[in-house]
């Protein structure tokens, strides 16, 4: 990518989810217009750039591969992009659309439970992250993801180096942020100690457990902190739904949780 | 310095320490119930400090409760004090710019500390504080941003009375009884303070008070309570060469047991007063014009802290712990002298699955001496 002498041409595109990932550009201020002036933005529906057939340098993926359809179009999408990242839990792990395929023996079950006429449904019986079907190049956590991940990838990028992948756990943002620990002196049972940082600890800051929304960290041990959940008196199937929840097709999640879902 | 005369400052007077610190030109730190703790911030006014208040500590549980007590020091320490007054958790070491020619500018970011008083400091923390002073200061690196904020540190300690479950101040020798590092030392009672000076600019403190000396009953009834909190103390660590025990037992299976219960989420590191280890990266703005180059607080339970030149020589949890407590209890000897353990216990309390550092220690030893 020669970003010198020409600009690279971006896309956002959207699947199954929620828009929220993609309003980390449109709420991103002043960057947002930085961003227009370094790059070129030849697709983003929700921002009104419809030029959808043309090669892309670096595709962002909001969403989870959940129809037929988004199965078909993420593969063209891949064909056309030099490099792809996913932004968010969706794309990245499926999202809590994922929930599915944990709780539904057959999509015929779910669908019948939720529409009057199921039989105008069409969707996959699973819904997957985005690296189930093509290669990924950078995966960015987070449910949704921040304006700070999108242009600090973005600027690495652009620079020509492979963007870095902060993988520890939140307790090493909550105590440079010299919060005091919720699961010491609440008892609440916080997924810190499981979740991968990005968020910048902001549910501990705020008193509240994490609910692991920036989904698995590196080297976890979802069942030391199960037990120790079950130690401050949860029971089985609540522990299964602190990891069963937004990243619960996260392999090492979705483990735990069926573990536990399994005891109750 | 020799140990000054101990003089009387009754709990209704103590805001006139406070006065004179503010007067001198210090901003003052201290003792404050927040978010369910007692940890340290700015203190306005005396009642902001924790009067009342007593902590209950156990492997992987911290609560406060109140009682009618007229003292404002009956607790043990926190999640924090000292550390991160002078070790930032995060900080700008330098920024960069690019001007119109291309060249690149670099421009220094100190810190302008201000003077700061720090109300309530414990024995632990102040043998820490030597610990970090050595890592930071000593030797041909001294480190100018700790530095600029440490030479501005002013510190008052309160001989610890309330030892908390987790505790072995007096097992690693650094504890209950504040020895050196203060510019004044206090005894709290229920009647007062026994207030002392530990170095010139404490003295100068001290004169404008204007108190009354101590009798000797008082002192030996002061004294007495702080013996009293080093025998309440149940935990230790064992003292004989655990160094080498601990460096001889490197495949030892404990590290295996102690990693099916460990998070490797870093808490105790973090926690840990003299724990000193940091990762730095750069922060460059999207138009890639200008950078901060930051350093951040990190530990050896991450996986970059074992990243070298690409390749991960501390991938799973047993070989982190293990690392941790081996340069902690072992190695630290050989760097800085002396054991990197001050028995605050604070590794033992925060870490969410309650492992205790004594324990754990002393399984490895014991394991060596059969």
């Amino acid at each position: 990518m020669n970003t010198e002498m020409v600009k690279p041409r971006i896309a956002v595109h959207k699947f199954s989810s929620c828009d929220g990932c993609q309003l980390a550009f449109l709420n991103a201020g002043p960057a947002l217009l930085e961003l227009a002036e370094l790059t070129d933005i030849v697709y983003f529906a929700e921002a009104g750039s419809l030029e959808r057939e043309v090669e892309i340098d670096i595709a962002f993926v909001e969403g989870s591969i959940s129809t037929p359809q988004d199965l078909t179009r993420i593969k063209a999408i891949r064909e056309n992009s030099a490099y792809l990242i996913t932004i968010g839990a969706c794309a990245t792990t499926g999202g809590l659309q994922g929930l599915r395929n944990l709780y539904a023996s057959n999509t015929r079950d779910w669908t019948g439970a939720i529409y009057a006429r199921p039989e105008f449904i069409e969707t996959l019986d699973e819904s997957q992250p985005v690296s189930s079907h093509v290669k990924v190049d950078l995966e960015l956590w987070g449910c949704p993801v921040s304006t700070q991940q999108i242009m600090t990838a973005l600027r690495a990028l652009l620079f020509g180096v492979t963007p870095g992948d902060d993988r520890d756990k939140i307790c090493m943002e909550c105590k440079r942020r010299h919060n005091v620990c919720v699961l010491i002196t609440k008892a609440a049972p916080c997924m810190g100690p499981v979740t991968r940082t990005g968020c910048g600890a902001i549910c501990p800051a705020y008193g509240r457990d994490c609910y692991a929304c920036y989904g698995p960290a590196e080297n976890i041990n979802a069942e030391a902190l199960a037990t120790c959940f079950e130690g401050l008196g949860l029971l089985p199937q609540d522990i299964a739904r602190r990891f069963h929840f937004i990243n619960c097709n996260a392999p090492n999640f979705k483990q735990a949780g069926t573990i536990w879902r399994n005891k109750s | 310095m020799t140990r000054g005369t101990l003089l009387n400052l009754p709990h209704a007077a103590l805001g006139s320490l406070l006065a004179v610190l503010r007067q001198q030109g210090y901003n003052c730190i201290g003792p404050v119930v927040r978010d369910g703790a007692i940890v340290y911030r700015r203190v306005h006014h005396v009642s902001d400090l924790p009067y009342g208040w007593h902590d209950e500590q156990m492997p992987g549980t911290y609560r406060l409760e109140r009682s009618n007590s007229p003292r404002a020091f009956s607790w043990a320490v926190g999640p924090e004090a000292l550390k991160p007054l002078n070790f930032a958790s995060g900080e700008t070491l330098w920024r960069a710019e690019r001007n119109h020619e291309g060249q690149i500018q670099f421009e220094e970011t100190l810190p302008a500390a201000q003077p700061t008083a720090v109300i309530g400091v414990r024995a632990c923390d102040l043998a820490a504080l030597q610990l970090q002073d050595q890592h930071f200061l000593d030797g041909p690196y001294r480190d100018p941003y700790y530095a600029a904020r440490r030479e501005q540190l002013f510190l008052v300690a309160v001989h610890c009375t309330h030892p908390a479950d987790t505790c072995f101040c007096a097992s690693t020798g650094d504890g209950p009884q504040a020895e050196y590092g203060f510019d004044i030392e206090m005894y709290e009672s229920e009647a007062g303070f026994l207030v002392a000076p530990g170095s010139a600019a404490g003295e100068a403190i001290v004169g404008e008070l204007q108190l009354s000396k101590s009798n000797d009953s008082q002192r030996a009834i002061a004294e007495e309570e702080v013996r009293q909190a080093a025998r309440k103390q149940t935990r230790t660590l064992p003292s004989q060469n655990l160094r080498d025990k601990l460096l001889a037992s490197l495949d030892h299976p404990h590290w295996q047991e102690v990693a099916k219960r460990c998070l490797s989420c870093g808490n105790c590191s973090s926690v840990c007063p003299t724990c000193f280890c940091h990762t730095e990266h750069d922060n460059p703005a999207l138009d890639g014009r200008t950078t901060e180059h930051v350093r951040e607080w990190s530990s050896c339970f991450t996986a970059e802290h074992g990243d070298i030149s690409g390749k991960p020589i501390r991938v799973q949890t047993h070989l982190r712990y293990r690392q941790w407590l081996t340069h902690k209890l072992g190695s630290w000897h050989d760097q800085y002298g002396r054991s990197g353990c001050v028995g605050c216990g604070r590794c033992i309390t925060w870490c969410p699955v309650g492992i205790d550092i004594t324990k754990e220690a002393a399984a490895i030893y014991e394991a060596q001496l059969s």
